[in-house]
């Protein structure tokens, strides 16, 4: 599998990649002027941000910047205190508008790794025969079909999130919102998995946006990054990823260019951290 | 070092498992009881009027098995218990499971709830008798109540201590309200709500016994009261016996019910 490398490594301006390609699709995420505060406490500032249909966009930032809750709004379990989004839907689909792959254990205990997979097409009536098939297939894809019938407590964590990330697949959505996903995992699991995911996406493609504080885990996986700033979050600079695909994950991991890229980003990212931390020292004195 | 590793041989022959211990002295310490009762009373150092030997309740539990008494006696209650439970337990479980999902209902709810649960269920008795009468309804709802309370709080409780994320998770893959209380509230409730179902059962137990003592004409609470009154204290001690094996049986059962309805802890 080869690796197409462009010279110019970052990119901050705010063109989709894909806007060339897909020049008259709207873009399937729209964010317009978000804002969340908690009381005093401003989580999410004046977020605006166009994502690309079929873009793998990802967002890293410093623990608390308000990646979560910006995932949370756009998955419809909190409201903005400000401004608005949308997610543009295919006419006349019963697709869902999204699902969320959760950071930690978000699988039903008390449900088998199938019916966990199943979960999001049962509540939405799909024809059992069709559920049978979709799931059959993720669970195939993620390498769990041998495990249909355990319950998550007798699976390893990298083995949960597979059946956590085979359950928001399954559903079919227009988007997928990621939290982190692999936050949790070794680094031999997170980069299984994070090879896996780029297999599964692979297949259709969805627009995916995706939250991590690991800038590596971002330029493997991301066609777009945008840093956010430290609390308040907010849009600090959108980075480019010239990676081709299919993209391998170990080959691209020895590329001069992607040490470059991580470093870039890194340095970027580095005020953002220490800005972080410095508010933390505030707030504890 | 060496010292473990010789005398580790010699300790392995002379010791058995803890478990398999234990099980045995679970096993021999009540038959040792009751052999030390059986002595005891035939070399009359106990009073045999108030503790007849263990061999003369046996007769008697024979007796009555062969007229058929016990076996009318115990089947009653049984039927009782068993209304009872279904009479208090399902409202309990679907009201416990509401309030634990909607905080309007908790208020409204949960101070009748905490009032009223110091109330001896068994002083309610008299209030059951004015209010349903001498019949089977009297007995039908002192068991009610009592099953309703550590059904009702333990799902509550269950529901509340649920992790947030699972109802996220329903929430974001577009679970309604049935769904979410169907493949959510309620599986997760599950392990407290057994907890409480065991509970009710004990309390169902007893409340049966004492509303049977009062105004009733069968059942194993009038049985045991009944031999009070004729003096038959034999009859009195089968009474007691086969309420002590109901409750042993019942809880037997509610374990193999607990590993069937929630399989996926441990």
């Amino acid at each position: 599998m080869s690796t197409t490398l462009v010279t110019k490594t970052a990119d901050t301006t705010a063109t989709p990649p894909a806007a060339d390609a897909k020049a008259v699709l709207p873009p399937a995420i729209r964010i317009q002027n978000i804002s969340k505060v908690f009381g005093d406490f401003v989580a999410v500032d004046n977020v605006t941000l166009d994502i690309a249909a079929g873009e793998f966009f990802m967002i890293v930032g410093p623990s608390g910047c308000g990646k979560t809750t910006l995932l949370r709004i756009l998955a419809g379990l909190e409201k903005p205190s400000s401004g608005s989004y949308s997610i543009t839907t295919t006419p006349g689909s019963q697709r869902p508008e999204n699902s969320m792959v959760f950071q930690g254990d978000s699988l039903f205990p008390w449900m088998t790794v199938w019916e966990n997979a199943a979960y999001g097409l049962k509540m939405r009536q799909a024809p059992a025969a069709h559920i049978k098939e979709v799931v059959g297939h993720y669970l195939d894809r993620t390498g769990l079909t041998r495990f249909a019938k355990s319950y998550p407590h007798q699976l390893s964590g990298g083995m949960r999130q597979r059946v956590s990330i085979a359950r928001a697949f399954a559903n079919d959505p227009e988007i997928l919102l990621m939290d982190e996903p692999f936050s949790a995992l070794d680094a031999q699991n997170k980069l299984l998995l994070q090879e896996e995911l780029l297999r599964i996406w692979e297949e259709h493609k969805k627009t995916v946006l995706f939250i991590t504080h690991s800038v590596d885990e971002a330029v493997i996986l991301g066609d777009r990054i945008m840093i956010s700033t430290a609390q308040p979050g907010r849009v600090k600079t959108m980075v480019k990823v010239p990676f081709g695909r299919p993209r391998n994950v170990m080959e691209l991991q020895r590329e001069p260019a992607f040490g470059n890229l991580v470093h870039e980003i890194w340095t970027s990212l580095r005020e953002e951290v220490d800005r972080a931390r410095a508010q933390i020292e505030m707030a504890g004195k | 070092m060496s010292e473990i590793a010789a005398t580790q041989p010699q300790t392995k022959r002379w010791t058995m498992s803890e478990a398999a211990r234990d099980r045995l002295i679970n096993f021999v310490s009540p038959i040792a009881l009751l052999l030390l009762w059986e002595v005891l009373a035939r070399v009359h150092l106990i009073d045999t009027r108030f503790f007849p030997a263990p061999s003369s309740i046996l007769q008697t539990l024979v007796a009555m098995l062969e007229t058929g008494e016990l076996q009318r006696h115990t089947l009653t209650s049984m039927r009782r218990l068993a209304i009872g439970m279904v009479v208090g337990g399902v409202p309990a479980l679907v009201i416990g499971v509401t309030m634990g999902l909607n905080s309007v209902l908790r208020a409204a709810v949960d101070p009748l709830i905490s009032a009223t649960y110091p109330i001896p269920k068994s002083s309610i008795l008299p209030l059951a008798l004015l209010v349903f009468g001498l019949g089977e309804s009297s007995k039908i709802f002192m068991v009610a109540i009592g099953v309703f309370y550590p059904i009702a709080m333990n799902a509550m409780t269950g529901v509340r201590e649920i992790n947030k994320i699972y109802l996220d998770v329903g929430h974001n893959f577009k679970a309604s309200r049935w769904n979410v209380f169907r493949t959510i509230a309620l599986p997760g409730a599950m392990p407290m709500i057994m907890t409480g179902v065991k509970l009710g059962v004990g309390m169902g137990l007893v409340l049966i016994a004492i509303s049977e003592m009062v105004g009733a004409k069968s059942g194993l609470g009038y049985l045991v009261w009944n031999a009070w009154e004729t003096f038959s204290v034999d009859q009195m001690y089968v009474g007691l016996f086969v309420i002590a094996l109901i409750g042993f049986v019942l809880t037997l059962i509610l374990n193999e019910i607990e590993k069937f309805v929630v399989p996926w802890k441990r």
